[in-house]
């Protein structure tokens, strides 16, 4: 009799074999943060001090985009063309189901941070991460936080074709805001200051940058790390309230 | 529970959507081993009602048992002896049948062997192609292929030929015969007469969320106990006369043709099709349909 574990794993080894036939999802995977880190270090070129930001940036960046966007798609492509559906009228156990999915967002974003610190390394002269602890637990509560909120925002998404458009909507402001109040010098207006560090994206970079970068330790980000946590719950809630597996038939 | 006991029961089911009632008291009992169909226009509450069967809806009010399970509660031993063919259901775009039907093959406890279904569902040539280069007809199939993968006792084919050209039609009546052979029950709702009288043991007529009608389709129309004799007259006209003798009455019109050395063009003897009482049924229950549920319906019970 198949387990639910056993089954969690088959799950994940067939997510796995779809991402790679998939090229353009394995281009936005594993090109586009490259592709950022790259242009970001043209323009900063030579100034260490803004590299040194820039690399956190991009990885925590890659945290949201292989979560939260990546599954806002899947969930809102399968949800319309009816494979959760199909999903749901069989044994398969609904946490195996999840389980592989999940384990399939883990593993792209474990590999894209492998592709940044050594890129990181490699071109911007970035040391190895100081703190390989504080890595591991920014990176696994940012995953749960911002895959959970991306099962709950594709409730929010009513058909496929729009999905792009809701999705942008929020990942780009979440983006830049927490992009362009990284550094104090740049002036940012308190309320925007205030709403970066509401949101889960900018708690996720300061952390990444202390177990990367600057070698502060967890204990400094501890506040950080409660905000991502904080959002994680709230998504958890709402991913799991309001699923659902069927699309809008018209 | 005994092997004897019906596959499925429903007594009184009613399902509200806000204002409006899809399910207004349906009665149906489906023995093991049987092709039981659900027949009737778009939006006459097949689909909810089998949706409540699968486990997908809840139901307002009524009693309903799955073998022997309340659908209601969604149990995987349930599932695991069921298997569904939605209206429309999507698979993977970026996975072959083959793989597709090995990954669902994992859910079940005693599974058929992979190929021997891709054969069934006649897949064989397009097993290893990514399924987003699959035709429609061949998506069904697929649908077909991942419903039987489990080996399930008790299959749901929800409208399963819609869209489809007459070849594949048979096709996959074909399928389904081959099915019963096996000893599945089959629940099939549909809207094409032709299949209902091709595939099913008895069938069950529903319009606006109530059954008009149950038992097997060449004995629905005898409620009326009819034969219909048709012939050209002298005149070229096509006439139609409803009898319960058909052997006096055909006597007594080649006697007179015989008499008047006219020829009975066309002559041909029929019983109502089911489409006859279909039309009959339907169009009666337009005419009355009224707030009151328990209508009397035909009940005709196999001799």
């Amino acid at each position: 009799m198949p387990d639910a574990l056993t089954l969690t794993w088959r799950q994940y080894r067939l997510e796995r074999r779809m991402f790679w036939r998939n090229p353009s999802a394995a281009f936005f995977n594993f090109v586009l943060p490259l592709l950022f880190l790259a242009a970001g270090g043209v323009i900063l070129s030579g100034n260490q001090h803004d590299l040194d930001k820039l690399v956190p940036s991009i990885a925590g960046m890659s945290v949201m985009s292989t979560t939260f966007t990546a599954l806002a798609y899947n969930i809102v492509f399968l949800r319309e063309r009816g494979v959760l559906k199909r999903i749901r009228g069989t044994p398969l156990p609904t946490i195996s189901y999840f389980g592989g999915v999940a384990a399939n967002a883990v593993t792209n974003t474990a590999l894209q941070i492998t592709i940044i610190v050594l890129a990181g390394r490699v071109l911007f002269n970035i040391g190895w991460p100081l703190h390989w602890a504080e890595l591991i637990v920014f990176v696994l509560v940012g995953v749960v936080s911002l895959a959970a909120l991306g099962v709950a925002f594709a409730h929010a998404i009513p058909n496929f074709e729009s999905t792009a458009a809701y999705v942008n909507a929020v990942f780009l402001p979440v983006v830049f805001v927490s992009f362009f109040v990284f550094d104090d010098s740049h002036g940012a207006p308190g309320f925007v200051r205030t709403i970066a560090e509401a949101l889960p994206l900018k708690p996720l970079i300061d952390g990444l940058s202390g177990a990367m970068v600057t070698g502060s330790g967890l204990s400094s980000h501890l506040d950080a790390l409660v905000v991502i946590a904080l959002w994680g719950v709230f998504g958890l809630y709402l991913a799991i309230r309001g699923f659902s597996w069927e699309g809008s038939r018209a | 529970m005994s092997n004897t006991a019906p596959a499925i029961e429903v007594s009184a089911l009613c399902k509200r959507y806000g204002d409006y009632e899809a399910v207004r008291g349906i009665d149906i009992s489906v023995r093991r081993g049987e092709v039981f169909g659900l027949l009737g226009p778009n939006g006459a509450g097949k689909t909810t009602t089998v949706e409540i069967l699968e486990g997908y809806r809840a139901r307002t009010s009524g009693e309903v048992s799955v073998l022997g399970y309340d659908p209601a509660e969604r149990s995987i031993e349930l599932r695991r002896r069921i298997g569904v063919v939605l209206q429309s259901g999507g698979i993977y775009s970026h996975v072959t049948p083959r793989e597709a039907l090995t990954h669902w093959a994992r859910f079940y406890p005693r599974p058929r062997d992979v190929q021997e279904v891709l054969e069934l569902a006649g897949l064989r040539e397009k097993a290893d192609e990514r399924s987003r280069k699959l035709s429609g007809g061949q998506l069904r199939r697929l649908d077909f292929a991942l419903a039987l993968v489990g080996d399930p006792e008790l299959i749901f084919l929800d409208e399963p030929t819609t869209g489809f050209d007459p070849e594949a039609r048979h096709a996959a009546w074909e399928t389904m015969r081959s099915l019963r052979e096996l000893g599945k029950t089959i629940l099939l709702t549909t809207h094409y007469l032709e299949e209902a009288q091709a595939l099913a043991d008895r069938v069950a007529i529903v319009k606006d969320g109530r059954v008009l009608a149950i038992g097997p389709p060449r004995e629905l129309g005898v409620g009326a106990a009819r034969y219909r004799v048709a012939y050209r007259n002298s005149d070229g006209e096509l006439t139609e006369r409803e009898t319960d003798d058909p052997t006096a009455l055909l006597h007594e019109l080649t006697g007179e043709a015989l008499a008047s050395g006219a020829r009975l063009e066309e002559l041909s003897v029929g019983r109502p099709t089911l489409e006859d009482v279909y039309l009959e049924l339907t169009a009666d229950a337009e005419a009355t349909a009224g707030p009151h549920a328990g209508e009397p319906r035909r009940e005709v019970s196999r001799a």
